[in-house]
């Protein structure tokens, strides 16, 4: 401490986001890498585990790194059909097909609920914000039998919008590209309703190249959701044909053989790493949003 | 949270407001349906008996009665271990992301987004993903990752069933809980910190703060209160949402002997299991309030209460 205010010579306060490395860091470091180490080694873990053999998965002591790396256990598991015959291939695609369309409807309801929310002034705009608000709080399993009860009473059961419908609205989601969209000047949305830009034209042509850095938050949280979820697959879906790879990937982990050890581990690599790539890709847009991401 | 704006004279219903809500619609629909509806209901049925075949009946208030004088699993494991689990995994797990937040700001950028990847990570894997990774860690062989080590180390003779026996099993779950607590709460305090005003740390070395725990409290909180709020609503509802982390590890519901039974397990035992689902909402209506209850706290340290 002493040193650095004899080199400064100045305000020795503060030392957030530095460009440069000090020594007054390596106690950060020495706290911060352990621990990310043991946060991201069961993922690393398991990893490895995709591609072993099936001999060194059960070895003792146990391997964390795979030493005889194979694509065996992928190739099993894209082989293998479920007990009553759906492919595993299947399952995927559909975990595909319903993810794309979740995403994609979320993304629109998403953009206009938060322009409304942020550029209109309408009755009851306070409390419906509100509203969205307390729903930040809301714990999905709390109402899982109420939310069956309405899914069966609207006959969405065995449909493939029972995948889409209920994960499509996302209030954190919402409340964080609202966010975003308040500091977007109104001088520019004023400017083209003088031009006679009808209101889509706006969304699509000002508000939506702005609020990037938010939609994108918003698509890595949805994709998060939808490719991970399980519950429409279990509830409310009884033809195996329209299960997805997460509810797959599930019935085969409770599978004790040990040949479903290893394709476990591979299908839970599969689904992994969509997930990881689409939020390294758009992590620093994440971040920008994150900026804005404060409840008043 | 905002404060609704009182209009001085009041308005009719314009062309205007219409318009704005025929582009909320979507939302509004669909919200309604899948989130506003099922808890209103859920509040409904709490007050009936409703056993799915035959039509509800009106009971008062019996069902909370039961529970909170009759239920004996209720109040001697789940409300106990709810407490417990939600104590650490929430406000715990809140503070342990905001200190991670406030050292990852304090290196540079490129260590940082690398480090705070890996913290991250955890956080979306969902749930199914892990269960896999845990169970492989706490299996009750030899091969499992953490007998090999407590066997190699001889501080055990024979493996133990981490998974199959009440001993450890809540440790567990709050490991594993805290493990996968770091998300998008913790993303919002990283930059929340980096967002701060230098010049408030300046003026506020001037005004005579000695260290740097002085400035956490003086300075680095009280300036990014939205994002605290933030991060506190998250950690929350992440505390309760891992409510299935004990059925997933153990296989089973009821976890084994009961240790690491929360409400959201009692909730599906009774709903799912047992088809008591006037009972079973009168508990969903009691975790809601507790989670609202969580809340209203987290509002009073960091909303804009002035």
């Amino acid at each position: 401490m002493k040193k650095r205010k004899q080199r400064r010579g100045d305000f020795q306060g503060s030392r957030i986001n530095p460009r440069n490395f000090s020594r007054g860091q390596i106690k950060f470091y020495v706290i911060l890498i352990p621990l990310a180490a043991f946060m991201i080694l069961p993922v690393v873990m398991l990893v490895n585990r995709a591609f072993m053999p099936l001999g060194e998965l059960f070895a003792f002591p146990p391997h964390i790194v795979a030493h005889n790396p194979t694509m065996n256990n992928f190739k099993s598991l894209f082989a293998l059909s479920s007990t009553t015959g759906v492919p595993m291939l299947r399952y995927l695609l559909n975990s595909v097909l319903v993810t794309v369309m979740t995403v994609a409807l979320n993304l629109v309801i998403t953009i206009l609920g938060a322009y409304t929310f942020a550029k209109k002034n309408f009755k009851g705009k306070a409390a419906l914000f509100e509203i969205n608000q307390l729903a930040l709080m809301f714990v999905p399993t709390a109402v899982a039998i109420s939310r069956y009860l309405v899914i069966t009473r609207l006959h969405l059961t065995d449909t493939w919008l029972v995948h889409v419908l209920p994960l499509a609205a996302m209030p954190v989601g919402l409340f964080l590209v609202k966010q975003f969209t308040d500091q977007i000047p109104d001088a520019l949305i004023e400017a083209a309703v003088m031009d006679g830009a009808r209101e889509l034209t706006i969304v699509r042509k000002i508000i939506v190249p702005l609020i990037r850095p938010a939609l994108a938050t918003s698509i890595v949280l949805t994709f998060q959701q939808v490719w991970m979820a399980t519950e429409a697959s279990n509830n409310y879906v009884n033809n195996d044909t329209m299960r997805t790879l997460a509810y797959y990937l599930n019935s085969l982990s409770t599978n004790n053989t040990v040949a479903a050890a290893g394709m476990t581990a591979a299908a839970s690599v599969l689904l992994f790493l969509p997930n990881l790539l689409i939020f390294i890709c758009m992590q620093s847009q994440v971040m920008n949003t994150m900026s804005h991401s404060g409840i008043k | 949270m905002q404060p609704v704006q009182k209009n001085k004279r009041k308005r009719h219903f314009t062309k205007e407001d219409g318009k704005a809500y025929l582009m909320l619609l979507p939302y509004i629909i669909l919200f309604s349906t899948f989130i506003l509806v099922p808890v209103i209901i859920a509040m409904g049925l709490s007050f009936t008996y409703f056993d799915v075949i035959n039509e509800p009946s009106f009971m008062g208030l019996l069902n909370y009665i039961t529970l909170f004088t009759q239920d004996e699993v209720f109040l001697k494991y789940v409300l106990p271990n709810t407490f417990l689990y939600a104590l650490i995994v929430g406000p715990g797990g809140y503070v342990i992301s905001f200190l991670l937040a406030w050292m990852l700001a304090q290196i540079q950028p490129i260590p940082r987004t690398i480090l705070a990847l890996c913290i991250y990570t955890p956080s979306m894997l969902g749930s199914v993903f892990i269960g896999v990774i845990w169970k492989t860690i706490f299996s009750g062989d030899q091969s499992g990752w953490f007998n090999s080590i407590l066997l190699r180390l001889g501080l055990i003779d024979t493996p133990i069933q981490f998974l199959l026996t009440s001993d450890y099993f809540m440790l567990i779950m709050i490991i594993v809980s805290l493990w996968s607590a770091m998300g998008i709460g913790f993303l919002s305090m990283i930059s929340g910190i980096l967002n701060i005003d230098q010049e408030l740390y300046e003026a506020a070395y001037v005004d005579g703060i000695r260290n740097r725990f002085q400035e956490i409290i003086y300075i680095t909180v009280p300036s990014m209160k939205p994002q605290m709020f933030f991060g506190a609503v998250m950690a929350i509802v992440n505390a309760f949402n891992m409510g299935w982390i004990g059925v997933t590890l153990s296989g089973a519901n009821p976890t084994p002997g009961y240790s690491g039974q929360l409400i959201t397990n009692h909730i599906d035992d009774y709903g799912f299991l047992r088809y008591e689902m006037g009972y079973a909402a009168a508990i969903s209506v009691v975790l809601l309030l507790v989670v609202y209850g969580f809340n209203l706290v987290a509002g009073r340290l960091f909303g804009d209460n002035d």
